[in-house]
């Protein structure tokens, strides 16, 4: 791995985060990857990709299916390694501090950087609240007023006015849209300085689509956010920057093809696959 | 309502109401069983039972059972041709497998409630409250009106209970272990605990006997050790079984928040898997409470009460059963059957008590709480 070249001026301040209401809400942070490649087995699935995800930004991850955004963006947090084949080279820096390195556990980078997967996921056996307050009992963190938090969660989710009256009841009652927007809650409650979303409203109809948009704008200025979609409208609507990922042939790695400000992309592309992209003519 | 409202309603009303209704309204259930399927099942059954009474006669049969194989035989042929000539072929076949499917399904349920209700039917006239206060030790075998097998609930309640608190612990770390972990020694694990499962419980008796009761003596807590060697491989398995069906995205979401994996499986996956949890450990009750060969050799069995587990021959209901029923006596025999009748209820009682417990953890899932 090449993330021991890396050197760690910022990591002094790497273990100070606590997550909860005792603490300021963290700042939203940086978050770059630095000739990231990645394997499943002896498969290449991600070949030197480099992205700058700035500060208050929201970056779209867009491409072709099996192009590898959702491994880089599970690279992102260290979700990766969870599979047992799985292997990277590369780094990934939070504010200059590497999230491989010495200082930080894969449960001090995860706490620090949420994840919304594609499938909303509340937990069964608990009731609204409790999964919103999920991340803290998970992490073993404590909170001073955990009302105030739930309450703050569930309205930067969009989601207070629609369920403040049945906080005791359990999460499955939710429609599709509302489960998602739960989670996003609970990821807000451990406090991330940076949320990342695997293809968030997939799974949804297009009313509750907009309403999970209209949440990750009104997000953008508290938290960093990396976004996978199919959608280009979507990464039009949502996303200031963007990232074009593409796999040349079959079996190939995917790369990093273009990124830059989502208008470039979507107007004056550099690269002619690119544009065929954005513009429909494949994928 | 205003009564011009109304007046509509009731117009409306009586049209749905007329003797007649539209054809077009009419609600028709196009799969539903019609008169002329079960004439057809009534002609074949009648028509393979003349054919069947008539063989008695003129072959001079005797047999009942081999009679009802033939009806049987004789009522599907009849039944497949008449449908097959009337419909089609697929039709006639579909009805003979639904039939056969049906028939089997109807046999197993037969025997589960003969049996049931045999034991009910023997053991009922014995049930007395006294069966529940009082022992064997001193009544005779010509005593009709006193004992009873207080002795022998307490030991199965003990033994059960003593092996359930340490199989089911241990069994649901196992299954952690195997499914969670997936550490490197699971498919060793996991083959051994598939071998247990075969183990014939006489083997665990002699375990225990020669482990423990040689050099100790007979207790109720050795029964429950063999018990529990029995019980572990069930509840291990089935559990296991249960937290495979726990989706990994349950598992990623915990992970994604930043928590450590004991706390996914404490907070998130066991509870998730509760009531199929308890399931696994009714299971293991239901393979130890019944369990006779293991207690011959470990709890020896008595006919007085032995609260204490720890020391000392102790009683439980299956060798009650067992003792009792070899007695040549009547009223000994009774006392069997009724011993075999509240060891039915227990597994029945602990049965619904445990789906109680798991149901409520299952509505707040529903989101109904």
């Amino acid at each position: 791995m090449t993330s021991q070249t890396v050197d760690y001026e910022a990591t002094g301040t790497a273990r100070s985060a606590t997550p909860g209401l005792g603490r300021n809400p963290a700042e939203p942070a940086t978050l770059h990857a630095l000739d990231v490649s990645a394997w499943f087995g002896k498969r290449k699935v991600l070949e030197r990709c480099s992205l700058e995800m700035s500060a208050q930004r929201v970056t779209a991850l867009i491409g072709p299916s099996g192009c590898g955004k959702s491994t880089f963006l599970r690279i992102l947090n260290r979700m990766h390694e969870v599979a047992p084949s799985a292997a990277l080279a590369g780094s990934v820096r939070l504010d200059g501090t590497d999230i491989y390195g010495p200082t930080l556990s894969a449960t001090d980078v995860r706490a620090r950087i949420g994840m919304v997967f594609q499938k909303p996921n509340p937990f069964p056996s608990m009731t609204l609240r409790e999964n919103v307050l999920a991340g803290l009992r998970l992490t073993g963190a404590r909170t001073g007023d955990p009302e105030a938090l739930v309450e703050q969660c569930l309205r930067r989710a969009g989601l207070w006015e629609e369920t403040k009256d049945r906080l005791g009841e359990g999460g499955m009652a939710l429609s599709g849209g509302q489960q998602q927007r739960l989670c996003i809650a609970r990821s807000l409650a451990v406090q991330p300085q940076v949320l990342l979303m695997d293809e968030p409203c997939s799974a949804l109809d297009p009313i509750s689509t907009r309403v999970v948009e209209e949440t990750i704008r009104s997000l953008a200025d508290e938290v960093t956010i990396v976004i996978v979609t199919h959608n280009m409208q979507q990464a039009s609507r949502v996303s200031d920057n963007c990232a074009f990922f593409l796999i040349e042939e079959m079996r190939q790695p995917g790369r990093i093809v273009e990124s830059g400000p989502t208008e470039k992309l979507f107007s004056d592309p550099d690269d002619p696959r690119t544009l065929d992209y954005v513009t429909g003519r494949f994928g | 309502m205003s009564t011009a409202l109304r007046r509509r309603v009731d117009t409306a009303d009586r049209a749905v109401s007329r003797p007649e209704p539209d054809p077009v309204d009419r609600p028709s259930r196009p799969s539903a069983v019609t008169t002329g399927d079960l004439l057809h099942v009534v002609i074949a059954a009648g028509s393979s039972l003349a054919v069947v009474l008539a063989l008695r006669l003129v072959l001079d049969w005797n047999g009942v059972l081999g009679s009802a194989v033939w009806w049987y035989v004789g009522f599907l042929a009849v039944l497949f041709v008449l449908v097959r000539d009337s419909e089609t072929p697929d039709a006639a076949t579909d009805r003979l497998v639904t039939l056969v499917i049906w028939s089997i399904g109807a046999i197993v349920v037969g025997v589960l409630s003969w049996m049931v209700i045999y034991v009910v039917i023997k053991g009922l006239g014995g049930l007395r409250p006294t069966f529940f206060t009082e022992d064997l030790s001193d009544v005779g075998p010509l005593d009709t009106e006193r004992g009873g097998a207080s002795h022998a609930i307490v030991g199965t309640l003990e033994q059960v209970g003593l092996a359930t608190a340490s199989a089911v612990p241990i069994a649901i770390l196992t299954a952690v272990y195997l499914h969670e972990i997936k550490g490197r020694m699971a498919p060793v694990i996991r083959f051994i605990v598939d071998a247990m499962t075969g183990l014939p419980s006489i083997v665990a008796g002699l375990l225990i006997y020669t482990l423990w009761v040689r050099t100790h003596d007979f207790s109720g807590v050795a029964a429950a050790a063999g018990l529990a060697v029995l019980m572990l491989p069930t509840v291990t398995r089935a559990s296991e079984e249960i937290l495979r069906t726990i989706p990994d995205s349950l598992r990623e979401g915990s992970l994604a928040l930043g928590a450590p994996q004991w706390r996914v499986v404490k907070q998130v996956v066991l509870p998730t898997a509760r009531a199929g949890l308890v399931t696994a450990a009714i299971l293991g009750v239901a393979r130890g409470i019944g369990e006779t060969a293991v207690a011959i050799l470990t709890a020896l069995g008595s006919d007085s009460m032995n609260v204490n587990p720890f020391t000392g021959p102790q009683g439980n209901l299956p060798l009650f059963v067992y003792k009792l029923y070899r007695v040549p006596d009547k009223t000994q025999i009774a006392r069997a059957w009724t011993g075999a009748l509240i060891l039915l209820i227990l597994v029945l009682v602990l049965f619904l008590a445990a789906r109680y417990v798991s149901g409520r953890g299952d509505k707040k899932r529903k989101g109904v709480a």
